[in-house]
């Protein structure tokens, strides 16, 4: 039985999940450079267990730099920098014990372009499993079942699984892209725009799916897409130009946000 | 290119003056079609005139005999040039043993360990450099580094040359098959936590091994072909080759050989040799290319 399913039998509304943690995942003064470039200033968040944070702000104000520190992806970028530091429930994912392999499998990444790998559907999904060393077969048909569900992609293509992810639509890539990561029973989920190349239809599916998988699993969404912000989103985090300008209930910065930088972009007026 | 998508917009949003350029345009669209057609087919001509010739004088001695049989002597009739076929599969093969996994990981370490560091850098200005030695230079190098030390010529010598031929062939183009595998695939795989290694392995090789396949063709195409590597290093024989470590012919040899010298046979035999060893290269093209092309 899928975990997405188990919870929304146990819990009918989404207020009566267990109690958060406010700071789940945290950066503290935290710095990068590409270089000599610095990209982001003096970062402080605190992103709250089991909701979904979305980072807002206009191109190239370091929302994916950002995301991408929190598995250490950027680290895969020659030359590049950091100060401060990034806490995944308390302790730092730098510490020397943390393991940067084990670090990104319970963080898991959703990207903009989806980019399932040229093989089955099902090797895809298995994709993480199968580098951690587990090769028994029911294992693996649990975990494509599992987490195929949890994508809300199983019903389209149970009966395909072996064949290949490529011939697949956008929208049913993008979801096989976030089956593949919640197979490796991630605690949290960053997702860098990930329906910006999605028609409006399958973008529908990915914010509702979005919506289900906050009861298990903290997510932080890049996106330039205020609706979405708005719909699928419980905190919002402004950035602009390497800044985290504002971070607030998400309700509270659409309707009265604090900074006047914050209206000027939810307005439209730059970016 | 203009793509149809331009044109039909073309013909339904601009006015009546607009539409005789477009049509303007399409005229000399096609004039350029009509050139570029008409020499890609003059280049053929050469390639289908080797083909005719060889076939033409080729054929004629082609038999069972040629693949089982050794070289006649000197002015004598019959036989073939089984050795020579042999030793040509036992020296491309030894080439290939040698230069494949040496270009491959020198290739996988250039492009996925360290793109820019110094030792890549060298690395990929001497393998470029080398894919503008003259052949006969590989022949030199192997006799100097096997032959004299080994007192003797030998298939092995051979196949030293042959790999020092193929290595840059094989690594740049392996080079480039990386470079070809999207960048998507690699932040995928590190993104669900593998490592560089199992990224490597279960993903960017994978994708870039029908690339690969095509650079190890042309290095075995070109190395096959070869004279003058192999006339300092595994030399003829007129006889069956019993190990690595003795002169050995080869069907680039024996073609050198036997065209040279003032008997009709021995030339006859000779433009068969030629055809074989086309066909070889072709038939192993060929089946590298499908098979890989049905593996994806
Ligand atoms: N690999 C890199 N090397 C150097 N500079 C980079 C690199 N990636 C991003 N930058 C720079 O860092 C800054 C922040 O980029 P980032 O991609 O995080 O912005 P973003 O907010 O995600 O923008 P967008 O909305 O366009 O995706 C930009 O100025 C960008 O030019
Ligand atoms: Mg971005």
């Amino acid at each position: 039985m899928p975990i997405v399913d188990q919870q929304m039998t146990k819990q009918t509304s989404p207020n009566s999940n267990p109690p958060v943690r406010k700071d789940f995942l945290a950066a503290k003064d935290f710095n990068f450079f590409y270089g000599k470039k610095q990209a982001l200033y003096d970062i402080n968040i605190e992103i709250p267990e089991r909701q979904v944070t979305a980072f807002i702000g206009p191109s190239g104000c370091g929302k994916s730099t950002l995301l991408r520190n929190f598995n250490r992806m950027n680290e895969l970028i020659e030359g590049v920098r950091h100060e401060g530091d990034i806490r995944l429930l308390g302790k730092s994912i730098y510490d020397k014990s943390v393991e940067v392999i084990s670090l990104r499998r319970s963080i898991g990444m959703v990207f903009q372009k989806s980019n399932p790998f040229p093989k089955s559907i099902y090797e895809n999904v298995v994709y993480g499993l199968r580098i951690s060393g587990q090769s028994k077969k029911s294992t693996l048909d649990e975990a494509v079942e599992r987490s195929l569900r949890g994508a809300a992609l199983w019903e389209e293509v149970k009966d395909r699984l072996h064949e290949s992810a490529l011939g697949l639509s956008g929208g049913q890539m993008q979801r096989l892209c976030i089956a593949r990561a919640i197979a490796n029973r991630p605690k949290v989920l960053l997702m860098d725009e990930p329906c910006s190349a999605l028609d409006p239809i399958a973008t529908v599916k990915v914010e509702e799916l979005i919506r289900e998988l906050k009861k298990e699993f903290t997510i932080v969404i890049v996106t330039h897409n205020m609706q979405q912000a708005t719909r699928c989103s419980d905190e919002t985090a402004f950035f602009y130009l390497g800044k985290l300008i504002e971070f607030d209930r998400t309700q509270k910065i659409f309707s009265n946000p604090s900074e006047k930088q914050t209206e000027d972009y939810i307005t439209g007026r730059f970016g | 290119m203009d793509n149809i998508g331009t044109h039909s917009l073309d013909f339904f949003e601009l006015d009546h003056n607009e539409n005789t350029k477009a049509m303007g345009r399409s005229l000399t669209n096609r004039i350029l079609t009509g050139i570029c057609v008409t020499l890609s087919l003059l280049t053929m001509i050469p390639l289908i005139s080797i083909i005719v010739l060889l076939l033409k004088n080729g054929l004629p001695l082609l038999s069972a005999s040629i693949f089982t049989e050794l070289p006649p002597a000197a002015g004598m009739t019959g036989g073939g040039f089984g050795n020579a076929i042999i030793g040509t599969l036992v020296m491309v093969g030894l080439g290939l043993a040698i230069s494949t996994p040496v270009g491959i990981l020198s290739a996988i370490f250039i492009n996925e360990y360290s793109q820019t560091s110094r030792l890549s850098r060298a690395v990929r200005f001497v393998a470029k450099l080398l894919t503008g030695i003259p052949s006969i230079i590989c022949g030199v190098f192997a006799f100097a580094i096997v032959v004299l030390p080994n007192q003797t010529f030998s298939a092995f010598a051979g196949g030293v040359a042959l790999s020092v031929l193929m290595l840059p062939t094989i690594l740049l183009t392996a080079e480039q098959a990386l470079m070809g595998v999207q960048n998507a695939y690699r932040e995928a795989s590190y993104g669900l936590g593998a490592t560089r290694f199992q990224t490597i392995v279960r993903v960017v090789l994978p994708d870039a091994l029908p690339a690969m396949m095509t650079g190890i063709m042309l290095a075995v195409a070109r190395a096959a072909g070869e004279t003058a590597p192999l006339i300092f290093t595994a030399l003829f024989s007129q006889y069956w080759a019993s190990s690595l470590n003795e002169p050995t012919a080869s069907l680039a040899v024996l073609i050198y050989n036997f065209s040279t010298v003032p008997f009709p046979h021995q030339v006859s035999m000779a433009w068969t040799a030629s055809l074989v060893l086309v066909a070889f290269v072709t038939i192993a093209n060929v089946a590298a290319q499908t098979i890989f092309a049905r593996k994806n």
